[in-house]
């Protein structure tokens, strides 16, 4: 079979957030550079994104970068690698600046500078009170900022791949990247893709849980090719849920939406998170919220018909504050919630998020893998940024606005780390390997042929149930054991896969099974990360580990301050140590996390 | 549950000589509010039928189709509000590419030629540039476009010259960069669009602010540029 072969310096596979960050980078650099989307690069999820960045900027009150760090190890309940996470924070006020000057159009104070709120977790002066350092464009920040980033690399003349979809990645004997295959959607033909240097920014994968703020888009691709050539995972035990998905819709309402001064309320109207987090109350850590309010409901204090949801109120503020800086969360509220929040309050759960976990990297973006004794050994040619990488900045727990800060800092350093080692590289590219291509096609081969299969639509269901089941907001021993049988079964049926369109022209169905294909990859290592993982830290929280005065809200430090790396190969778990060491100040000491 | 009737414009070329409507219903429970949820369940039942989705909340602009004669977003239509059967086609005057699918590269192409991008000569400043709150309020109403298209495609002056028209999309981000303080090529957008057909072929017929989904006002937009054409040839 011939297959068709670009040759390009560099291939970034997606154009969110990351992946436009990092391109802008090799374009403006010179590279020949090639970026590939499932979809137009501003229909990528980022565009969702809505409550803000966060800079120490200082605009509105006295901000410094070291508190940033502080309440982001705090935030990670100390599973964050600290070089990155000065890395980050120091860097947030360029990377915010360089955005404004890409044409942001951040909502302004009245002085001109960029508007800030408070956000969870994010306080000043080591952890004291909240502090506004969340940079936002009305309750639009995703939108306007992706926007902006596009259009800065039309500036740019980034060449851009859009409805291509990465299929797997290439690496040869040696172990380096040497591209992707990839398959034209509009065609149906698979394509490889030849480069120096190729980044992953495919974004996450919360599509593996039923209830999920994400987009139908969101599958984990990235997550998946990986996995299958043999790179491990990072931390995939911890998810985020957010506290306020829209009840039965799962859309999200901004925690924003709370640093304008939203209130949480159970059914006899209390404001709750007062008992659970007497300083930073509404505004703690979204684990922290989370687990409140999935207290609430299961002890019986949910509100509606069934008990099953909480009501976040903002009947209080003036309709013209909300107005203006929450746009856009009323005309969810309206759409999603049938509810106009100016006058009713409106029906929340915690909603899958985040994905802390992913493809392990450093802070200059290159991927890591344990090689002989050493656990950071970088695999040539290859860089990962965004939701799909793990640096690790966000540990157990991220921060609201602390993503699109990670999008802007390390798509930045993952595209200047690639156009100095691309620099460096001899001229010619190395030898494609003759059976490049082969994983590729034998998966569409095997796809194409199959008879009395399983149906998508009912396997990813039966696997998103299972998640939601058993690896939820809360984790149960028996659950979690019981659940990673349960993913090995749903993966058997995923394996034996049929769809009846058997069309070469935009087949949306058998997008939709490869996409499968990479879900059942990060839910396996989610389910078995979790069931190894016998403490409570940040977002993972099990009911055998449990508050005692040795490990304080279970988490064992003793034990489990360490990275997990699951492996698809044999469905193994190995773990690396915690980076306690900060690139300049002192590390942050553990301690007790408490809002 | 209830079951729902939809007749569905389809086309594979692949397969199929040439389009033809399908006639299929579906039983949907009482949380699949939205024309979208329906969608999905429908393909759960007919793998082959061909629409793109996102974020499934409005701001990705994947879905754009037209719905009973009118254009919108699927993922923000309320399947209440629509009379049975609810007849689904690709949005008007762009080549389909499959079923609900079309080409979009026209559309696109009349966005990239305003020069969709702030242009600002001066050396970057340390930090932010300034812009005060009224300013940043001028961008209201334009930076949110999500760029679905449909406006453009329910535009007869787009259907009729989509090389030449830029339509009402491409003219509203001609506007926000026109109304960006920070912007400093007002001339050079202006000259851009000054041309019996770019900006001039807009008659004012509104249907672009009728199917907004983001409710933005394309022909207010095109009439200030026209304003500030006039006011620079004085
Ligand atoms: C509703 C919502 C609100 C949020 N709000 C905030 C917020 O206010 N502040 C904050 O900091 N964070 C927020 N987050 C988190 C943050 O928005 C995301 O983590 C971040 O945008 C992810 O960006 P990304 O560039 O990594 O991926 P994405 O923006 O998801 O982009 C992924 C890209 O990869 C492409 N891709 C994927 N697979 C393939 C493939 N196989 N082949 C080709 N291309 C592929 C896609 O087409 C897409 O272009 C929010 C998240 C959600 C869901
Ligand atoms: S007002 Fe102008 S742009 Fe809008 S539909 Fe009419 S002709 Fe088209
Ligand atoms: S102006 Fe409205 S209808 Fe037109 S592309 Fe933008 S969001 Fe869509
Ligand atoms: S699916 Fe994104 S706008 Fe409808």
């Amino acid at each position: 079979m011939n297959i068709p072969v670009h040759k390009y310096d560099a291939v970034i596979v997606g154009a969110g957030g990351a992946g436009l960050r990092a391109a802008i980078q090799l374009s403006e650099a010179g590279l020949k550079t090639a970026v590939l989307s499932k979809v137009f690069p501003t229909r990528s999820h980022t565009v969702a994104a809505q409550g803000g960045v966060a800079a120490s900027l200082g605009n509105s009150e006295e901000d410094h970068w070291h508190w940033h760090m502080y309440d982001t190890v705090k935030g990670s309940d100390w599973l964050g690698d600290q070089d990155a996470i000065e890395f980050m924070c120091r860097k947030a006020n360029e990377v915010v600046v360089e955005l404004e000057h890409y044409g942001m159009p951040f909502d302004r104070l009245d002085n001109g500078k960029i508007y800030q709120r408070p956000f969870g977790g994010h306080m000043s002066n080591f952890g004291e009170r909240p502090v506004r350092r969340s940079c936002a464009a009305a309750d639009r920040t995703g939108h306007a900022m992706l926007h902006a980033m596009y259009q800065r690399n039309v500036k740019a003349n980034t060449q851009f791949f859009v409805e291509w979809m990465a299929l797997d990645l290439i690496r040869d004997v040696d172990g380096t990247v040497l591209g992707v295959t990839a398959m034209e959607m509009e065609t149906g033909e698979i394509h490889i893709f030849h480069a120096k240097a190729t980044l992953f920014a495919t974004g996450g994968a919360g599509r593996i849980f039923h209830s999920s703020t994400n987009a139908f888009i969101n599958t984990g691709d990235g997550l998946g090719m990986a996995a299958r050539a043999g790179i491990p995972l990072e931390d995939m035990e911890f998810w985020q849920f957010h506290p306020t998905g829209v009840a039965g819709a799962g859309v999200l309402i901004t925690e924003g939406v709370r640093g304008e001064g939203g209130i949480l309320r159970n059914s006899s109207g209390e404001r709750f998170m007062e008992r659970y987090a007497p300083n930073a109350k509404d505004l703690a850590s979204r684990d922290v919220v989370s687990r409140a309010m999935a207290t609430e409901i299961k002890e019986g204090r949910g509100c509606g018909p069934n008990k099953d949801y909480v009501l976040l109120d903002i009947t209080h503020l003036e309709p013209a504050t909300i107005m203006k800086r929450l746009p856009g969360i009323r005309e969810i509220a309206i759409q999603f919630a049938g509810v106009d929040p100016i006058k009713t309050p409106i029906p929340v759960v915690p909603t899958c998020h985040y994905q802390m976990g992913g493809i392990p990297t450093n802070y200059s973006g290159r991927v890591v893998i344990p090689q002989g004794g050493d656990y950071n050994v970088p695999v040539m040619g290859f860089y990962a940024a965004g939701e799909c990488a793990c640096a690790s900045v966000h540990g157990a727990n991220r921060l609201g606005t602390n993503s699109l800060l990670d999008l802007l800092v390390f798509g930045k350093s993952s595209g200047e780390t690639m156009v100095d080692d691309i620099k460096a590289m001899p001229a010619s590219h190395r030898e494609l390997p003759k059976d490049a291509a082969d994983l590729s096609l034998a998966r569409i081969a095997r796809l194409d042929g199959q008879k009395s299969g399983e149906n998508v639509h009912e396997v990813r269901l039966a696997m998103q149930r299972t998640m939601q089941g058993h690896a939820g907001v809360f984790r149960f021993k028996n659950l979690l054991a019981e659940g990673v049988e349960m993913i090995s079964q749903v993966e058997e049926r995923v394996k034996r896969t049929e769809i009846k369109d058997k069309s070469q022209v935009w087949n949306t169905a058998r997008t939709e099974a490869l996409e499968l294909e990479n879900l059942i990859e990060v839910a396996k290592a989610t389910m078995v990360s979790a069931n190894g993982r016998t403490e409570s830290r940040g977002a993972h929280v099990r009911d055998d580990a449990v508050d005692t005065p040795e490990h304080p809200d279970g988490r064992n430090d003793q034990e489990w301050l360490k990275h997990t790396l699951w492996f698809r190969d044999g469905n193994r778990l190995d773990y690396k140590p915690v980076n306690m060491k900060p690139l300049t100040v002192e590390t942050i000491a553990l301690k007790k996390r408490a809002y | 549950m209830a079951t729902v009737k939809f007749s569905i414009y389809r086309y594979d070329p692949d397969k199929d000589d040439k389009p033809y409507m399908q006639d299929i219903s579906v039983e949907l429970e009482p949380i699949d509010r939205k024309l979208l949820d329906a969608m999905v369940k429908l393909k759960a039942k007919d793998d082959s039928l061909a629409f793109r989705r996102s974020c499934r909340e409005g701001v990705c602009g994947s879905d754009a189709m037209n719905i009973n004669g009118k254009n919108g977003l699927a993922c923000l239509t309320d399947m209440d509000s629509l009379a049975q059967p609810i007849v689904l086609r690709p949005l008007p005057g762009l080549p389909v590419v499959r079923d609900l699918i079309v080409d979009m590269t026209q559309f696109f192409k009349q966005y990239h030629s305003i020069k969709p991008y702030l242009i600002n000569n001066d050396p970057a400043p340390e930090r932010e540039r300034l812009q005060s709150p009224e300013d940043r309020e001028e961008l209201n109403g334009l930076y949110e476009c999500i760029l679905c298209a449909c406006c453009s495609t329910s535009c007869p002056s787009f259907w009729w010259n989509p090389d030449k028209f830029v339509g009402p999309a491409g003219l509203l981000a001609a506007y926000r960069f026109l109304a960006d303080t920070r912007d400093q090529a007002t001339n050079e957008r202006l000259d851009n669009l000054e041309d019996p057909y770019r900006l001039f072929r807009c008659h004012s017929i509104m249907n672009c602010v009728d199917v907004c989904p983001k409710g933005l006002n394309p022909t207010k937009a095109i009439g200030k540029i026209k304003d500030m054409m006039v006011r620079r040839a004085v």
